[in-house]
């Protein structure tokens, strides 16, 4: 079973997300970066399809020179091996389906199955999965929260209104999965260590023509601050929180 | 024209197809252009009246034998005909699972660029959109250039409006399908065996933070819960620490809640948590650290550990009921 998986570096915001003074994206000195969530479950996905029917598993990142940090981070948890397709600026989602496409396809046959995460934390454009499917010819299945490999056969069902939707599609095959699928792993210092001599394979795709949605800039939203009538500060609050509880008729 | 896709719940329109459309109609006004709009149920006609009450002059419920299972690719592939008989300028669908995945689907089989989660459009040569990034907790002004402009719409963002015409009519249309188009479908359906108010329609909702500090702290909150005739949910953290499951999840990768009161307990209302919240009346918080970016965004706040105020209000609670 070949897995790859794709991953974006983006930033780690905590409570607050500051802008750079040009508004074109967000200021991260101070912060660091992360995988999107999502994705950590894919890496997770990976690994674990790996374990159960042997193969291997590649991380495929498109980013900064930097985004390397998040290779090994997938590689630190148990990706085999990882790829860096280096770009300097924000790429838009055909761009980045194209790139990953086409390094798909520079190394043979599809591996057995894609994994992306639904949609990147930052940028949330939901199309680089099905993008790269639609080039490569492949079926796409989107959403994922569980999936199973039976053979040449992929199980893959999603949440929907009231329950589960089930598909079924045969490998090679795309999938892109939202957390709460698996929990992730958190890699060992051992493992981080090793991780650091991990051999990354570069190289530096070339962008295509297609016009992308373009930024023109980026806002934070007014943050609605109603300043909280406080309670009380022990327990004795009980009563008025409860005389609250009357007046909204929750009770 | 304009085009719209909706979905189509149990005998009624999605709120978020409302949503869609209330959008749709302010770009086919900006465009001089009648709304129309497209469904893939058989029941869709019948719900004609409503969508005629929200502007739209023709609906096409689109019929085919290989469509009785959903199937993102055959949606998609529906529509792109649709498109080439009838030249929308633009189109749009919600930002639904569905919506966002047909769409885009949609996109690669034409060639162009799709703007996902906007929430506000700006007719000219080209589209000026403004759309959700961070799920929410971003706002991008982008620019769309295309010949038919993409756009999904973000959910519970823009109000749904109701704009009634005199007349909508009905139309088939079957489109040429082949297997190829059903690779990917729905093969069954498994129906929740949850318990309780899922998160999403609940109407009173106790979250859990780190600040619970154990799987056993949830107790307290489930009781909290009970007698308000309301569901527990969680902050990721919570979920991280394994004291509960990602369904209970609220926020940017989790769900997004709008109860008339949410009391937020040991949760600090990181961004990524609050865009998840943001849509209750009210909000409770219950924290010990007055600096916590929810006390500053909630009605009420009691400044207190929750261990010692959640056990309060149940016994106030209970007290009140026997009495
Ligand atoms: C891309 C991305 C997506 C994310 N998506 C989500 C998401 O969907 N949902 C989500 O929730 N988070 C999400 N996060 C994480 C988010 O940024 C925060 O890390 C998370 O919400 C913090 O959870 P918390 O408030 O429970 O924990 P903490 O930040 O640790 O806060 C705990 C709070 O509890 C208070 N407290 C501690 N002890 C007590 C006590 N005894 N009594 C009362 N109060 C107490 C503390 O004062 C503090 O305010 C996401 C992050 C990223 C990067």
């Amino acid at each position: 079973m070949e897995t790859l998986v794709c991953i974006k570096r983006v930033p780690d915001t905590g409570a607050r997300i500051v802008l750079t003074d040009d508004r074109s994206a967000v200021d991260a000195t101070g912060i660091g970066y992360t995988i999107s969530p999502h994705e950590e479950c894919a890496v997770e996905a990976a690994i674990a399809l790996a374990d159960d029917h042997g193969g291997t598993s590649t991380a495929l990142t498109l980013g900064a020179p930097e985004a390397e940090e998040q290779l090994r981070t997938a590689v630190a948890m148990g990706v085999d091996r990882a790829t860096l397709l280096e770009t300097h600026g924000e790429w838009g989602p055909i761009a980045t389906a194209g790139a990953i496409a086409a390094a798909v396809r520079e190394r043979g046959d599809p591996p057995d199955l894609l994994l992306f995460g639904n949609e990147s934390a930052d940028a949330g454009h939901h199309q680089v999965p099905i993008r790269v499917a639609a080039v490569l010819d492949l079926p796409a299945v989107t959403g994922v929260k569980g999936l199973d490999v039976e053979g040449e056969r992929l199980v893959a069902t999603r949440d929907a209104p009231g329950g589960e939707e089930v598909f079924e599609v045969d490998l090679p095959a795309v999938l892109s999965v939202k957390e709460g699928l698996n929990t992730p792993r958190y890699p060992s210092m051992r493992s981080r260590m090793q991780a650091r001599r991990t051999e990354i394979d570069r190289s530096e795709p070339e962008a295509g023509e297609e016009p992308d949605v373009e930024t023109v800039e980026l806002e934070v939203p007014e943050r609605e601050e109603s300043p909280a009538e406080v309670l009380g500060e022990d327990a004795s609050a009980a009563s008025d929180v409860v005389r609250v509880f009357r007046e909204l008729e929750v009770i | 024209m304009v085009l719209a896709l909706v979905e189509v719940g149990e005998g009624a329109v999605e709120e978020v197809s409302l949503e869609t459309l209330t959008l749709a109609r302010s770009v086919a006004e900006a465009e001089g252009e009648p709304l129309e709009a497209v469904a893939f149920a058989d029941g869709a006609s019948e719900l004609v009246d409503e969508l005629g009450g929200f502007g739209v002059s023709a609906l096409h419920v689109v019929d085919h034998d290989l469509l009785d299972s959903y199937a993102p690719d055959a949606w998609a592939e529906s529509l792109r005909e649709l498109i080439d008989d009838r030249s929308p300028a633009a189109v749009l669908a919600p930002g639904t699972d569905r919506g966002m995945e047909v769409l885009v689907r949609l996109a690669a089989r034409l060639g162009l660029p799709m703007a996902a989660s906007c929430t506000a459009v700006e007719v000219g040569d080209v589209y000026e959109v403004r759309r959700q990034r961070w799920g929410g907790s971003l706002i991008e002004h982008a620019t769309l250039d295309a010949p038919t402009a993409l756009l999904s719409v973000a959910p519970h963002e823009v109000a749904a409006e109701p704009a009634p015409v005199e007349e909508t009519t009905v139309e088939r249309f079957t489109p040429e399908l082949d297997e190829g188009d059903v690779e990917v479908r729905v093969v069954r359906r498994k129906e929740s065996d949850a318990e309780g108010v899922p998160l999403p329609e609940a109407r009173v909702v106790v979250g859990g933070g780190r600040g619970v500090g154990g799987a056993e702290g949830f107790d307290q909150l489930e009781e909290l819960a009970e007698l308000l005739g309301g569901t527990v949910g969680a902050s990721r953290a919570a979920v991280n620490e394994g004291w509960r499951p990602h369904d209970d999840q609220i926020g940017q990768t989790g769900a997004k809640i709008s109860p008339e009161l949410y009391v937020a307990a040991g949760i600090s209302g990181a961004v990524q948590h609050w865009v998840g919240c943001k849509g209750a009346d009210h909000v409770l918080a219950i924290n010990t650290d007055p600096e916590a970016a929810i006390v500053r965004k909630a009605d009420w706040a009691v400044l207190a550990d929750l261990h010692e105020v959640v056990p309060a209000i149940v016994e106030e609670l209970r007290a009140e009921r026997g009495g």
